[in-house]
């Protein structure tokens, strides 16, 4: 059983007894304990289930790389699923959960997966789910969906809070290992802007637990020095839980820090998502130890052996009392050593390596271990612990020479350099023969703006993992970047430092190497996902050659560690099986982020409230005051209708709008169309090839309608044009086209008619802008003002400057209801209380506000199109009938040729029509006329579809718009529109104009 | 995210700050125009592996309209230089030839 120890605990403040619940059971640990050390402190060896064959999974690592030991965390608005024990900081209270069985962690019934796992191989639901298809709906994928997933989804509102953070260095260390610190001290010196960032909690990384001495001195000592020496740097800024998550293009940063995660009653946000800028980027990410593949080797007390040491050393945890050490290297001989001197029982180190290893071996023996040299693990016994292992010959079939009782396996199968940070932004890697790992191939760095190298990685991380190595290695590491950054290092020779690793590894990718079937059924590559050596021979054999396919057929290394720990035995076992090097396999692509970050960092603020900015027009608190039920258009809130009442329905609201607009009074707030002054001696030219209709003919103080295209011929918005000047006009745009037209303007101003005249503002912001429509509209304004409005003084399509309620305002006579209507624009400032004037003035004519609805229904029934409505990017104003706003005078316009080719002056195009349901209902928005035949996919033929469909409450009848093809020409047919619900809707196709077709009304 | 740098106000700014609109030094084919030029000029853009010159717009700074001659694998930027011209200038042709020896894109090397 894992236990603690009486003594040791690096990390541990064994004055601080924290309690916490596990699967409801109390527990208890110490300050400094991870969740990890804490579970197995109280012999919880057992974490969790396996997400395809629900086989009992243990903790495997003591950081990241850990692929099993994953919680449901906390309650409430607070639970987080998927936590990583190893990396999860214990604190008093913490509440957590296994996840991935049912009912429960030691009795799971997803296990019996478990024993069809020979009929369960790589690729099974592929091949199996694929037919009859009902089978898929009805049995299989409800039976996956109840047997998949990890941790469960909150349910509840997230109740922390997030930031985001912007920063800029010249180098940037990631990593606070010895190499990171050494690098960052090297660049501190040079007197770079410095950001040392190291994801525990710790300095030092791995160096304290290993030992080794730097210049002599003990390395956590050495480790201890230059963290105060760092702090002393006024250029230097450390920051410990905060991880590298992810390198990007010209230097981009982003680094993820854990706030509160270990204390989470402390206020604050408790993620930061750092955005940084860093001239040079310092990768001292360190390595990461690799399992070995033998029989076994997944059940709960194997571990790597370097987890075992940490445990140990920085814990004071016992794994067990018995460990058998299997490695390959020289490493896994100091846990061995480690154990034995706290008092543990080793039964056995067995090294594949015929030779074994140098010194340590020497100092094992000394202590009383057997070594057994070119040995490996035939088979690890037990079920939810290690029991025992039976050794053989590494180089035979798997015979078993004899048993061996235990109760820890601790392998190593060798290091792999941590490369993900260096290989996020396109580092290239080499094959590292020696040490059989892929390393950073320093000639092929990421590159930068201008071409330059902007990462240099150092240490373990580089492939020098050996502590004398990596002392030189980061020291010229930080040295480089310094110097790349702009900085002088300072002269100084590298410390020295001494190392116990003396005989090369020996690349064990199967063990033993002539394993039979059965064994390598038994050999995990991948804990969390089941991916065993033989799925991914399986999967070489149906030719899934490609690494990148190979993954995706075997999920190995999709797991929620990507592969940390299974990736390059994977990639060994694959090349082995297609007969190639390992260079050759490759490995799969590295992206960001290095380890899960929460979603509410990667949100920073931006939710609720202030998800985005909102756009308010000058009347907005009069509407939010009054009732207003809000659409969002754009980043602007426009009531959609006002509700005279708390209980009135919405369509009531819209209906009870339109008639008293058309009755008498309506008011709306129009300011968030878009205004555009366009000004210059050329402007007038320039309008004539931006709008389709001619605008250099527009008088001073009258308005045109036009319409705009794209260079392809296709509507892209329209409004009213008012020449103010002979060299300027303001050019009303749709509300969600006002920056996108500015923008179009300005592109064909900047870029194609750079030497012409004239100069584009977009004033949209400057000015509120009210319509006042109904056939009172007259009147109420003759009471605000002393100005000429009669019919002849402003005419329908005209504007004048005049003066309203004492406000200085601009008239403008045009109707997009049919209705008399006038825009007033003011000031913006002044919206508000003209807007309130406007309601006083208006009360003897019971004026009522509209909202964007009614404005929608009232456009529909005079036939007027809208952008995004009629249009949707393929309709030309052909398409709408509107022939007549397109000047046949003009040689040119933007969108003219596009008009004359074949497909677009094709007469057969869906054209703009009316569409009035037989039985007075109305027709589903978007929904299709079908006509005779199906085409080639089996699907009824169709003839035209609806764009606009409203209950005018004017007609007391449901009334459309539509594109029909020939429609123009086929006035009084009946058409069939066939509904979701299968039933089919008759509609005569009529003018678009269903009210006042000869505008009387607006022209009074 | 890349870095660039506006040539009009001089500001070196994020990604984000900026648009890019697609193929640089355009010549607008309108009416009278064959199908074939007109249609090229719509819908046949270079995609290269490599140098080339693209449009970029300062949106969220000054709002002018630039050129940035980057290379879209490695996305180094060789230069940018203002819009109102119909070919390179000479120093970023230079700045081109030195880094990328014997680069072309289009009718320009």
């Amino acid at each position: 059983m894992s236990t603690r120890l009486a003594t040791g605990g690096r990390l541990l403040d064994k004055g601080r007894a924290l309690e916490f619940t596990f699967n409801g059971k109390r527990l208890k640990g110490y300050e400094g304990d991870t969740l990890a050390s804490a579970l197995l402190a109280n012999d919880q060896m057992m974490v969790g289930r396996s997400f395809k064959y629900h086989r009992p999974r243990g903790i495997v690592a003591s950081g990241a790389e850990e692929p099993n030991a994953l919680f449901n965390m906390g309650a409430g608005g607070k639970f987080e699923p998927n936590q990583r024990a190893t990396t999860t900081e214990l604190f008093d209270g913490l509440t957590c959960a296994s996840q991935n069985h049912w009912p429960s962690l030691e009795f799971d019934i997803g296990a019996i997966n478990n024993s069809l796992a020979r009929f369960l191989p790589a690729g099974f639901y592929y091949k199996m789910f694929m037919h009859p298809r009902p089978l898929w709906k009805h049995v299989y994928e409800p039976f996956i969906r109840q047997s998949a997933g990890l941790g469960k989804a909150p349910r509840d509102r997230d109740e922390d809070t997030y930031e985001h953070f912007y920063a800029f260095f010249d180098v940037v260390v990631i990593g606070g290992g010895i190499a990171g610190l050494l690098a960052a001290r090297e660049a501190g010196r040079a007197g770079a802007k410095v950001l040392l960032m190291e994801q525990t909690a710790h300095w030092g990384g791995r160096a304290p637990v290993d030992g080794g001495t730097v210049d002599g001195r003990p390395v956590d000592k050495v480790v201890e020095e230059i963290v105060s020496e760092l702090n002393e740097m006024n250029n230097v800024t450390l920051r410990t839980r905060l991880m590298g998550a992810g390198v990007y293009d010209h230097g981009y940063l982003m680094g993820y820090e854990r706030l509160t995660d270990h204390q989470p009653q402390a206020k604050g946000p408790r993620h930061r998502l750092w955005r940084i800028r860093a001239a040079q980027i310092v990768t001292a990410t360190g390595a990461i130890e690799r399992p070995l593949s033998f029989a076994g080797n997944d059940i709960p007390g194997v571990m790597l052996a370097s987890a075992v040491r940490d445990y140990a050393v920085d814990y004071g945890v016992s794994i067990g009392d018995r460990t058998v050490v299997v490695t390959n290297n020289d490493d896994a001989y100091l846990t061995a050593i480690t154990l034995k001197k706290l008092g543990l029982d080793v039964p056995a180190i067995i090294d594949a390596r015929p030779q074994g290893a140098g010194a340590l071996a020497e100092e094992a023996k000394a202590l009383g271990i057997r070594i057994e040299t070119g040995k490996g693990v035939a088979k690890v016994k037990g079920g939810r612990r290690v029991t025992g292992v039976a050794i053989c010959m590494q180089a035979g079939e798997g015979a078993a020479l004899e048993e061996i009782a235990c109760d820890v396996v601790a392998m190593s199968g060798g290091w792999s350099p941590v490369v993900h940070l260096w290989s996020h932004c396109g580092g290239k890697l080499l094959w590292d023969n020696e040490n059989a790992m892929f390393k950073p191939d320093v000639d092929k760095a990421p590159t930068g703006a201008a071409g330059e190298a902007f990462v240099v990685a150092a240490g373990a991380a580089n492939g020098a993992l050996k502590l004398a190595d990596t002392v030189a290695d980061a020291h010229a590491a930080g040295r480089k970047a310094a110097k790349s950054a702009g900085n002088t290092p300072m002269s100084g020779d590298a410390p020295k430092a001494d190392s116990s690793l003396e005989n090369p590894m020996q690349p064990i990718w199967l063990m033993p190497q002539g394993a039979k079937y059965e064994l390598r059924a038994k050999a995990w590559l991948d804990y969390q996902n089941d991916v065993k050596v033989s799925d991914v021979q399986l999967a070489a054999r149906e030719g899934f050659e490609s690494v990148e396919h190979a993954k995706r057929y075997t999920t190995l290394g999709m797991a929620t560690d990507q592969g940390k720990l299974s990736n390059i035995n994977g990639l060994a076992i694959l090349s082995d099986a297609l007969d190639q090097p390992i260079p050759q396999t490759g490995t799969t692509t590295f992206r960001p982020p290095y380890t899960p970050i929460s979603m509410g960092a990667i949100a920073g603020e931006a939710r609720g409230p202030v998800f985005q900015p909102l756009r308010r027009t000058p009347m907005h608190d009069w509407h939010e005051a009054n009732s207003a039920y809000w659409e969002p258009v754009g980043h602007w809130r426009r009531p959609y209708t006002f509700r005279k009442t708390p209980g009135e329905a919405i369509d009531a609201a819209v209906s009870r709008e339109i008639t008293q607009t058309r009755q008498s009074l309506g008011l709306l707030d129009a300011s968030t169309l878009g205004k555009l002054v366009v000004k210059g001696p050329d402007a007038g030219k320039f309008l004539d090839m931006l709008y389709t209709n001619m605008m250099s003919t527009l008088k001073p103080g009258r308005c045109r309608y036009g319409l705009m295209c794209s260079e392809n011929g296709f509507l892209m918005d329209d409004g009213v044009v008012a020449r103010l000047d002979e060299d300027t006009f303001l050019c009303h745009t749709t509300t969600g086209g006002a920056d996108s037209i500015h923008a179009h303007m300005e592109d064909w101003l900047q870029c194609e008619w750079w030497d012409w005249n004239v100069y584009v503002a977009n004033l949209t912001e400057q000015y509120a802008q009210i319509g006042v429509v109904g056939p009172n509209a007259r009147k109420t304004l003759e009471k605000l003002s002393d100005d000429d409005l009669s019919a002849e003084a402003l005419p329908f399509m005209a504007w004048t400057d005049i003066t309203l309620a004492g406000i200085k305002a601009r008239a403008y006579r045009i109707s997009f209801s049919g209705e008399l209507s006038y825009e007033i624009a003011v000031d913006a400032g002044q919206g508000r209380a003209l807007w309130d004037k406007l309601m006083e003035a208006g009360a003897e004519f019971g004026v009522t506000p509209y909202g964007t609805e009614a404005l929608h229904v009232m456009r529909a029934e005079k036939g007027f199109i809208m952008i995004g409505d009629e249009t949707d990017g393929t309709v030309i104003p052909q398409d709408l009938c509107m022939d007549w706003a397109i000047s046949k005078k003009k040689d040119d316009y933007l969108g003219k040729r596009a008009q004359a080719r074949s497909f677009m002056a094709n007469t057969e195009r869906w054209k703009l029509v009316g569409l009035e349901t037989i039985d007075g209902s109305v027709l589903p928005d978007g929904a299709y006329a079908v006509t005779d035949g199906t085409n080639a996919n089996g699907q009824r033929n169709t003839q035209g579809r609806v764009t606009s469909s409203y209950h005018s409450p004017t007609l007391g009848r449901g009334i459309a718009m539509g594109l029909v093809h020939n429609g123009p020409d086929r006035m009084g047919q009946v058409i069939d529109i066939p509904k979701v619900d299968g039933t089919v809707i008759k509609a005569k196709i009529v003018p678009p104009v269903f009210y006042d077709p000869e505008g009387k009304k607006q022209n009074v | 995210m890349m870095i660039l740098t506006c040539p009009c106000c001089g500001v070196t700014g994020e990604e984000t700050e900026f648009h890019q609109g697609g193929e640089a030094h355009l010549t607008r084919f309108g009416p009278g125009s064959s199908e074939t030029e007109f249609h090229d000029y719509l819908f046949s853009k270079e995609n290269p592996k490599g140098v080339h010159l693209e449009r970029w717009r300062h949106a969220y700074g000054c709002g002018k309209w630039f050129i940035a001659a980057r290379n879209t694998v490695t996305l180094e930027v060789y230069g940018t230089y203002a819009a109102q011209t119909t070919e390179p200038p000479q120093d970023i042709k230079d700045t081109l030839s030195a880094k990328v020896p014997g680069w072309s894109w289009r009718e320009f090397a």
